[in-house]
C-alpha cells in the first residue's frame, strides 16, 4: 500500500512506552483505543514532576506551591478553551469524565427546566451513559423520552429527527460520533433543527475530540462533553463544555468546598462560573497532563493524525472485508477509525480471547450500547479502534489473527 | 475418581501441549463436545449473564450426587464448563462444596476465572458450590 505520511509514525510510536512489550509471546497491537487511548511520555512525565514539584491544593492558598499548581490547574482550562474554541474559560467545567458531565446536566438543567409532558431526544446509538442518565430524569419528573432511529448503515435516520422534533422537546442529546459503529453525526444539522423548536442540545463528544476538529461556537452547541482518557490524556478527568448564559441559569450539582461564595447557617450563596460547579478538591494532576496531552496533539497537528487514521480505517477495511463471513457492523459514509465487525458462527468473545492469545487487544461485547446491539439483532460485535501510533502492518497482524480464529473454531 | 483425580488427570493432559494454539484448540473441541442443555432448558431461572457471554447452569440430585449440566454460547467458555463439569458433577454435595478448584491455575486458564472477563464463568463456578451448600444442607 502506497503510504503519503507526514508523520513519522515510528518516532510516534517511541514516545508512547506501553507499546514496546510482548503480550503472550508476541508484539503488543493495540487496537482498543475506542476504550482507551495510551499515554504519551510526555503526560506521564507531566503528572510526575507535578506530584514530584508542584502539589498543593488550589486556588486560595498564599504560598508558592499553591500559585504554581493553581496557575497549572487554570492554564490547563485556557488550552481547553481553544481547544473547544469556546468564548471564554467561564465555560469550561472541569468533571470526572463524560458520564459525570452527562450526569452533571441531567441533574441541574434537566430538573430545572425539563417538566412533565416535556421530551427528550437522544439516538439509538447512544452509549449507557447518554441513555441512563435520561430515563432516571424521565422517570422521575413525568418527561417522555423519545429516540432517533439508526439506519441500516449505521446513520442517523435525520427525517425520523425531523419528524420527532416538536415544542415538547426540551433537549436533544446525542454523540458526536458512536462508539460502537465509528459513525460521525451530522451534529451541526442536527443541533440548527433543535435550536428552530427552541430545544437545547448535548453533544457526546467522548469518541470524536481525538480524531475531530472541536469548535463549540460554530456548531452552536449548548452542552459540549468529553473525557481525557480517549485523547492521550489522563483517566479520571473530563469536561463539560455549556453556554455562559444556560451554566449561569443552573442550580450548581454538588455543594462543598470552592463552589461557594459565602456560607451562613441561614444562607450559602454560590461561586462565579466555573467554580460553582467544582465543588471539592479537583484532580489537579490529571487536569495539568490533560493539557499536555492537547499540546501532544496540536504538535503533530490533528489534520496529520486523522489523515492517518483515515488511511488506517480504508486499509482495515479493505482487508477485513475480504475474510469470508466477516460482517462490517456500521458502514457509515462518515466515520473515524473504527471497525466493528462480527463472523458468521464466532461468538465475539471467542474471537477476543484468540486474539489476545495472539498479543493483538480488541474489545469484545456490546460496548455499552445494548439497544444499538438490539437493533442490529446481533449479542455484540469485536472492535478494532485506530490511533495515531497504530500501523498497517498491525492491521495485518489483525487480518492473519483473524483468519487463524477462524481456522482453530470453524 | 475424586474431585482432586480428576483435576490431576486434566493437568496431566494440558502438559502435552508445548503452545497456547494446541492447548485451546483442545478447548475449543471439549466445548464442541459438551452436549449443553436445550433451548427449552435455557431458562430465565438458571441463565448466568455475564458482560460478554452469557452461561446456563442446570442442577439435579440422583442418589447422592450432584449432577451438573451446562451450556454458553462462547465455545472456549463452553469447553472450560466442560472441565468443571468433569471435575464436578456427580459427586456429593459436601464434596463439591469444600472443593479447592487449584486445576484452571494449573493449566494456565485462571484468566477466564477473572473479573475482567465477564463471561459468567466465575459466577458459574460460585453458583455450582451454592447448589452444593443449599443441597448439604438440606439433608
Amino acid at each position: 500500500m502506497q503510504l503519503t505520511e507526514t508523520l513519522d509514525i515510528q518516532a510516534i510510536r517511541a514516545d508512547f512506552p506501553i507499546l514496546n512489550q510482548e503480550i503472550n509471546g508476541r508484539k503488543l497491537v493495540y487496537f482498543d483505543n475506542a476504550a482507551t487511548t495510551q499515554k504519551p511520555t510526555s503526560v506521564i512525565e507531566t503528572i510526575t514532576h507535578y506530584y514530584n514539584f508542584d502539589n498543593a491544593n488550589i486556588h486560595r492558598g498564599i504560598h508558592t506551591l499553591a500559585e504554581r499548581a493553581t496557575r497549572d490547574f487554570e492554564a490547563s482550562r485556557e488550552a481547553i478553551r481553544d481547544f473547544l474554541g469556546a468564548s471564554s474559560i467561564e465555560e469550561i467545567i472541569f468533571t470526572s469524565g463524560t458520564t459525570q458531565g452527562i450526569n452533571l446536566v441531567a441533574s441541574t438543567f434537566g430538573r430545572k427546566f425539563i417538566k412533565e409532558g416535556d421530551e427528550i431526544i437522544i439516538s439509538g446509538m447512544e452509549h449507557h451513559s447518554n441513555i441512563v442518565p435520561w430515563q432516571m430524569l424521565c422517570e422521575e419528573n413525568g418527561i417522555k423520552l423519545k429516540v432517533i432511529p439508526v439506519t441500516d448503515l449505521g446513520e442517523l435516520d435525520m427525517e425520523a429527527y425531523q419528524n420527532l422534533l416538536s415544542e415538547k422537546v426540551k433537549l436533544v442529546s446525542v454523540n458526536h460520533v458512536s462508539n460502537s459503529l465509528g459513525t460521525i453525526n451530522p451534529v451541526k444539522e442536527i443541533i440548527d433543527l433543535a435550536h428552530s423548536f427552541g430545544a437545547k442540545v448535548l453533544i457526546d463528544g467522548a469518541q470524536a475530540t481525538s480524531h475531530l476538529n472541536i469548535d463549540v461556537q460554530a456548531l452552536d452547541a449548548d452542552f459540549y462533553v468529553f473525557s481525557a482518557h480517549k485523547l492521550y490524556g489522563p483517566t479520571g478527568i473530563g469536561v463539560l463544555y455549556g453556554r455562559k448564559d444556560i451554566l449561569n441559569a443552573m442550580p450548581p450539582y454538588m455543594g462543598g468546598g470552592e463552589m461557594i461564595k459565602d456560607v451562613t447557617f441561614e444562607k450559602t450563596t454560590y461561586n462565579e462560573l466555573p467554580y460553582k460547579f467544582e465543588a471539592g478538591t479537583p484532580n489537579i494532576a490529571d487536569v495539568v497532563a490533560l493539557k499536555t496531552a492537547l499540546e501532544y496533539i496540536a504538535f503533530h497537528g490533528k489534520e496529520n493524525i486523522a489523515a492517518h487514521e483515515d488511511m488506517l480505517l480504508k486499509y482495515a477495511t479493505e482487508q477485513l472485508s475480504e475474510i469470508e463471513g466477516l460482517r462490517i457492523i456500521g458502514q457509515a459514509k462518515e466515520k473515524i477509525s473504527v471497525v466493528s465487525f462480527v463472523i458468521d458462527g464466532i461468538h465475539h468473545q471467542d474471537i477476543g480471547v484468540l486474539l489476545d492469545n495472539q498479543g493483538v487487544a480488541v474489545r469484545t461485547g456490546h460496548h455499552c450500547t445494548q439497544p444499538l446491539m438490539q437493533r442490529f439483532n446481533i449479542l455484540g460485535t469485536s472492535r478494532a479502534s485506530f490511533a495515531v501510533y497504530n500501523t498497517v502492518e498491525e492491521i495485518d497482524r489483525l487480518v492473519a489473527g483473524l483468519h487463524k480464529v477462524k481456522k482453530m473454531l470453524l | 475418581m475424586t474431585i482432586n483425580e480428576s483435576q490431576d488427570e486434566i493437568i496431566e493432559e494440558f502438559e502435552l501441549f508445548d503452545d497456547w494454539a494446541d492447548k485451546y484448540e483442545y478447548i475449543i473441541d471439549l466445548g464442541k463436545k459438551l452436549k449443553g442443555l436445550s433451548e427449552e432448558q435455557k431458562t430465565e431461572d438458571n441463565i448466568i449473564k455475564g458482560c460478554q457471554s452469557r452461561v446456563w447452569l442446570n442442577a439435579r440430585k440422583e442418589d447422592e450426587s450432584l449432577i451438573f449440566e451446562a451450556d454458553s454460547e462462547a465455545i472456549i467458555v463452553k469447553g472450560l464448563v466442560n472441565m468443571l463439569i468433569r471435575v464436578l458433577s456427580g459427586h456429593t454435595p459436601h464434596d463439591i462444596a469444600k472443593a479447592d478448584l487449584y486445576f484452571m491455575d494449573k493449566i494456565g486458564m485462571s484468566q477466564h476465572l477473572a473479573q475482567t472477563r465477564s463471561n459468567g464463568l466465575a459466577s458459574m463456578v460460585k453458583q455450582m458450590k451454592n447448589y452444593a451448600i443449599a443441597y448439604s444442607l438440606k439433608n
